[in-house]
């Protein structure tokens, strides 16, 4: 939910060459969740918005593992999806929030002047808002969409790289060894692949995980209120919301959604290098 | 202590005046960002403006072409959209906030019932989350990899993975189904806050209990604690005088970071709880797709978070005298 990571939690860090037991548990956790996510649907095989109304709520067995929905639909088949479609949309909304957020703030810091102004004062009007309302207020143009969620993550997320990608490139533009290279006729692509891309991608990593965590969380946080995806849709937020009254016969039917979501989270945040997750 | 008070002006004050001023032009976005895409919501709903209009006037079945194109001229409709465009912010300029589409009310009369009940969540929420997060915080940061330290941090990373809505329904689970000792929704009696103004607080604290945690090992690792203590100072007057000034720095400044949950976290919370406030009023006008309130809810809550910002900005100068500069 919180979309803009904190500029306090990037923290300079001599970028770590060995994973701790719990960065390596991180790796397995979400390695499973994307492979469920990536293979899930097509092992199910089942279309997940196929209804029997007969089986509505029919307890989990061996054929359907955690048994039908409130609509006699294949609950495993609708988590499958759902897993999909959330780690597609923060996969997709980090992606092109990162590449074009780092590139225009090396541009920034590379070149100076009006881009610079112009970028950052776009970049300041973006963050006026908190990110969630942003989305909330793009979602408002076509409810219900997938892609106004996609641009309003995006949007609110690719500040966050520009800023800190413009203002550790400043400082590491100025420092001897860069201008050492610049007078030894290396040109920019070396510059930036030798000299700034190490120092860059730790900060980067860890926008990356607060970026995807946050958009998994917003996509389902808006789901949950019922300004997401709409139902049939089996998305994580909205199967939560549509199986909340039949916790008490079915838990396992609203625990399933909750536990994935969790465990996404839970995944991203051991991912921290360990002075981080302090 | 005695330079600074012989001064007429706390030297806080200068600093604050230029954060001040950085927030002021952050309202100004808010307001200019939120008005622009509103009006381009309006402009973009599915059909003709001035029929939509026209219908709600005159009722469905009553509604000539003649008619709408009245409606047409009357509101202006027909002229281009940057004409409109500056007509809206000039409107937006004189606090004409519109009316609701749905109850028919000035948007200023809805506003001003929900602002106090999600003022009063927030400060609440804030208020708790204050009073658990550093305070377990400084504790933890007193005895590093204490078992009081592990066990926050275990719940802290927990509760960090527990997206606030979730927290909400496991607190409802508990304390309204299991227990029966707190009213799950509604805004009957003052018991209906708990929960939510908790569900928030339990968010926040989660975060600032850790960066208490730190400044306060921090502290501890210091060579002006360490002297502190050589000189005599028991631990208690050396927390006192020299660490907790210096763990309140980064844990309030942190706050600053964390209104962006608290504001996001607002919306959710109020919506899952049926608490009559802003953020509730949000995510119902984006249902019924009521454009002068989303604007005018989205207007407030986004002022409100920059609102919030500068007090904290205001609080840190006072606290930090580094930071006034």
């Amino acid at each position: 939910m919180n979309i803009h990571p904190s500029p306090e939690l990037v923290i300079d860090d001599a970028p770590a060459r060995r994973l701790n037991r719990a960065q390596l548990a991180g790796i397995a956790l979400l390695g499973v969740i994307g492979l469920f996510a990536l293979f899930g649907p097509w092992l199910v095989g089942i279309d997940p918005a196929r209804q029997q109304l007969e089986r509505f709520l029919e307890n989990p067995s061996l054929a359907h593992p955690l048994g039908f929905d409130q609509l006699g639909r294949d609950m495993l088949a609708r988590l499958a999806h759902g897993a999909r479609l959330s780690l597609t949309l923060a996969g997709l909304s980090v992606l092109s929030a990162a590449i074009p957020g780092t590139l225009l703030g090396l541009l920034a810091a590379w070149r100076g002047g009006w881009p610079e102004r112009v970028l950052a004062a776009f970049a300041d009007a973006v963050l006026a808002l908190p990110g969630l309302l942003l989305v909330l207020l793009l979602s408002a143009f076509t409810p219900g969409g997938f892609w106004p969620l996609y641009v309003g993550i995006s949007l609110a997320l690719w500040v966050e790289y520009f800023r800190v990608v413009r203002a550790a490139s400043r400082i590491l533009l100025a420092s001897p060894h860069v201008e050492a290279a610049r007078l030894l006729g290396f040109g920019p692509l070396h510059i930036v692949r030798r000299h700034l891309m190490p120092e860059l991608l730790p900060r980067l990593s860890t926008l990356m995980r607060f970026g995807f965590a946050g958009a998994v969380l917003a996509m389902s946080a808006l789901g949950f209120v019922g300004v997401g995806l709409q139902p049939p849709t089996p998305e994580l937020g909205v199967m939560m919301i549509e199986l909340l009254p039949y916790y008490g016969e079915a838990p396992w039917l609203i625990g399933a959604p909750v536990l994935l979501l969790f465990l996404t989270l839970f995944g991203l945040l051991l991912l921290a290098p360990e002075r981080e997750a302090a | 202590m005695e330079l600074r008070t012989a001064s007429r002006f706390n030297p806080a004050w200068r600093g604050i005046g230029t954060a001040l001023t950085q927030r002021l032009l952050q309202a100004a976005l808010v307001a200019l960002l939120v008005g622009t895409l509103c009006f381009f919501m309006t402009r973009m709903l599915p059909g003709d403006m001035a029929y939509r209009i026209a219908a709600g006037r005159y009722g469905y079945d009553m509604v000539t072409s003649a008619a709408a194109e009245a409606v047409r001229i009357e509101l202006g409709l027909d002229r281009p959209w940057l004409v409109a465009l500056g007509d809206w912010w000039a409107r937006l300029l004189q606090f004409d906030l519109g009316v609701s589409q749905v109850t028919a009310q000035p948007v200023s009369v809805e506003i001003a019932r929900q602002l106090g009940p999600t003022v009063r969540l927030s400060l609440l929420a804030m208020f708790f989350s204050l009073l658990v997060g550093p305070t377990l915080g400084v504790l933890a940061g007193l005895k590093p990899g204490g078992l009081l330290d592990r066990f926050t941090l275990a719940v802290s990373v927990v509760l960090r993975a527990l997206p606030s809505f979730l927290l909400g329904l496991v607190l409802v689970l508990v304390f309204s189904v299991k227990l029966g000792v707190l009213p799950a929704a509604g805004h009957d009696d003052h018991g209906s806050m708990v929960l939510p103004a908790l569900t928030l607080a339990l968010g926040l604290a989660a975060v600032s209990c850790r960066v208490a945690r730190d400044a306060m090992v921090q502290v501890r690792g210091s060579a002006y604690f360490a002297f502190a203590l050589t000189k005599g100072l028991t631990m208690r007057q050396a927390l006192l005088r020299h660490g907790l000034r210096n763990v309140a720095a980064p844990t309030i400044s942190y706050l600053g970071v964390q209104l962006v949950f608290l504001v996001e976290g607002v919306v959710l919370v109020e919506t899952i709880f049926a608490w009559p406030g802003i953020g509730h009023a949000l995510v119902h006008a984006i249902f019924s797709r009521d454009v002068p309130m989303i604007q005018g809810t989205a207007l407030v809550l986004g002022l409100m978070f920059v609102l919030f910002n500068a007090l904290v900005d205001t609080a840190c100068a006072f606290i930090d005298p580094r930071r006034r500069a």
